[in-house]
């Protein structure tokens, strides 16, 4: 695998490590000072975190989790400017131009209901109190077979569901994204059917890795990354992980998924990251890395399960992938 | 038609190129030569752009991607301007328009040829194995491959030495296959985006391709006349 070549470092470039720890309090104080000296400064936080510095966003403290894989995040700039979120535009390009501003994330609940015992109606604040956040740094693989390394902050679906309690007629997690024409542009144009659904397996939705996401790099989501509450499930292609979530409802039937409803043949309930299983227009055996991967960079083989294959395999054992896809 | 009149002109007037041309159809030698330079300079614009934003490091999260999607643009714009030329000529009368045809069908084949590259190169690496099951099994890239094959020929006889050689008949006949070329690449771009269900840009396209396709079919008798009657250029 070619690594990009630096030959412009110097020794003498090296950010000071005091620097380096502080370095988002010196950008918030940059920015906070901006705030004070123009009243432009909001509209320059909103251009910064548009254009891939750590704004003044919301900070979320995290603690670590050993679930978090050891290879080094995506830098910033790619994770929130190149991004798939229909609703607000097709080019990846389009969220981080269109959804910042456009998308009111306060006031924001999300309606837990469906097979429980207690659906609830949460505020986003309860939201963030429900249990301790955690820094999950995860794989992001898209079916379109590019990759990223994103440290997400958030905590167990597990932990949200256990607060509703599903009854024993529950199968499936259903999840809907919000659909409202007056902030997405990108509802007039019928690529998919809106809103937005996925779904997951009871199972799936339990498991450790699954986690409901309220932030990433330290701070609330970015609107083009799915503000303000998304769900992460790394061990599936990117588009089973939905953004901006208006709706988890349990369910007895297998839920529609937008992106299965639209192509069938293309996109399985199930989407798992499977190198041996093609998408019919192209393969899924290798990916490309955005971001540090320069123009000569060679692409990556995609691994099982997206690397996530000790801790998810035994959910499928026995299954046949071919035809679950 | 300003055609057989431009020819009885030249025919009387040996030194047609150097004087103020008579018929609104014309161009002189010295506005003309400057035109195709301009144009010839504006068409390697595209390829500078990628250049420059490669050196500035601004190509993206995935500058694969962004490259190899700009070329594919840039042929598929090659490909309109050339179809566009011979509509142009009859709508305004220019017959000069047609002299600009070679070099916009060439340009189609130089960012083909940079298209087709950056998949070997810069995105399977030389992976032959891949990329022959790519060809065979994807129908976008089958389409896109066939496009690129189809243009191979029509650059190769592109050259005056090989128009005489093939002569006017069998020489229009084979650079019929640009329709089939045409057809090819918007197979290959629909169906690529069909991927993610996003038909908004082929579809302009296959429009912009319809309409200059349809154009052609008015008058098809007095398209006859009209293009035998253009002698083929001589020298550069």
């Amino acid at each position: 695998m070619l690594i990009k070549p630096r030959t412009d470092i110097q020794p003498s470039d090296i950010t000071p490590r005091a620097v380096w720890h502080s370095r988002r309090d010196l950008l918030r104080a940059a920015v906070a000072s901006g705030v004070a000296i123009g009243g432009a400064g909001l509209v320059g936080v909103r251009h910064a975190r548009a254009q891939g510095a750590p704004g003044a966003g919301e900070k979320l403290v995290a603690t670590p989790s050993p679930l978090s894989v050891m290879e080094k995040p995506t830098p910033y700039k790619d994770v929130v400017g190149y991004n798939n979120y229909y609703e607000f535009g097709t080019d990846k390009s389009d969220p981080a131009r269109n959804a910042p501003g456009r998308l009111q994330v306060r006031p924001w609940t999300v309606r837990v209901e469906g097979a429980v015992h207690k659906p609830r109606t949460f505020d986003i604040d309860d939201l963030l109190k429900l249990a301790p956040i955690e820094e999950r740094v995860y794989r992001l693989r898209c079916v379109e077979a590019w990759s990223a390394v994103v440290p997400w902050d958030g905590y167990p679906l597990a932990e949200l569901l256990k607060k509703v309690e599903p009854t024993g007629s529950a199968r499936f997690v259903e999840f809907t994204t919000l659909a409202d024409r007056k902030q997405m542009p990108g509802l007039s144009y019928g690529v998919l059917d809106w809103p937005y659904t996925e779904g997951l397996r009871l199972d799936e939705a339990m498991h450790p890795l699954t986690l409901l996401t309220l932030g990433l790099y330290g701070e609330t989501l970015p609107a083009q990354n799915g503000a303000p509450v998304r769900v992460v499930v790394p061990w599936k292609y990117g588009f089973k992980s939905a953004k901006s979530l208006v709706r988890i409802r349990l369910v007895e039937k297998q839920p529609l998924s937008s992106w299965n409803a639209a192509a069938p043949q293309e996109y399985g309930f199930y989407s798992n990251v499977n190198p041996k299983v093609d998408h019919p227009r192209w393969s899924q055996a290798t990916e490309r890395r955005i971001g540090d991967d320069g123009l000569f960079a060679k692409r990556r083989p995609t691994l099982m399960f997206n690397g996530y294959a000790d801790q998810v395999a035994s959910l499928y054992a026995g299954m046949d992938l071919q035809k679950y896809f | 038609m300003s055609a057989p009149a431009a020819r009885s002109q030249v025919s009387q007037a040996p030194q047609a190129a150097t004087t103020r041309p008579r018929n609104p159809g014309q161009i002189g030698a010295r506005p003309f030569a400057l035109l195709r330079a301009t144009l010839f300079m504006a068409a390697l614009l595209p390829l500078a752009r990628l250049v420059v934003l490669g050196v500035r490091d601004a190509l993206g999260a995935n500058p694969v991607e962004f490259v190899e999607r700009s070329l594919g643009t840039w042929t598929l714009v090659m490909l309109c301007v050339t179809l566009s030329i011979t509509p142009l000529r009859r709508a305004t009368g220019w017959t000069w328009l047609v002299r600009l045809r070679r070099m916009a069908g060439l340009y189609a084949f130089f960012y083909a040829v940079l298209h087709f590259t950056t998949y070997l190169w810069l995105d399977q690496w030389f992976d032959w194995a891949a990329i022959v099951k790519d060809v065979a099994k994807r129908p976008y890239i089958t389409a896109g491959f066939a496009a690129f094959v189809g243009l191979v020929p029509l650059a190769a006889t592109s050259t005056s030495a090989m128009q005489r050689r093939l002569g006017g008949r069998r020489w229009r006949n084979l650079h019929r296959l640009v329709y089939a070329i045409a057809g090819a690449a918007l197979l290959h771009y629909f169906w690529h985006k069909a991927g993610k269900h996003d038909f908004a840009q082929p579809a302009i396209y296959a429009t912009i391709i319809g309409v200059l396709l349809l154009a052609r079919l008015r008058r098809p008798a007095a398209a006859a006349i009209t293009e035998a009657s253009i002698p083929p250029r001589t020298g550069r």
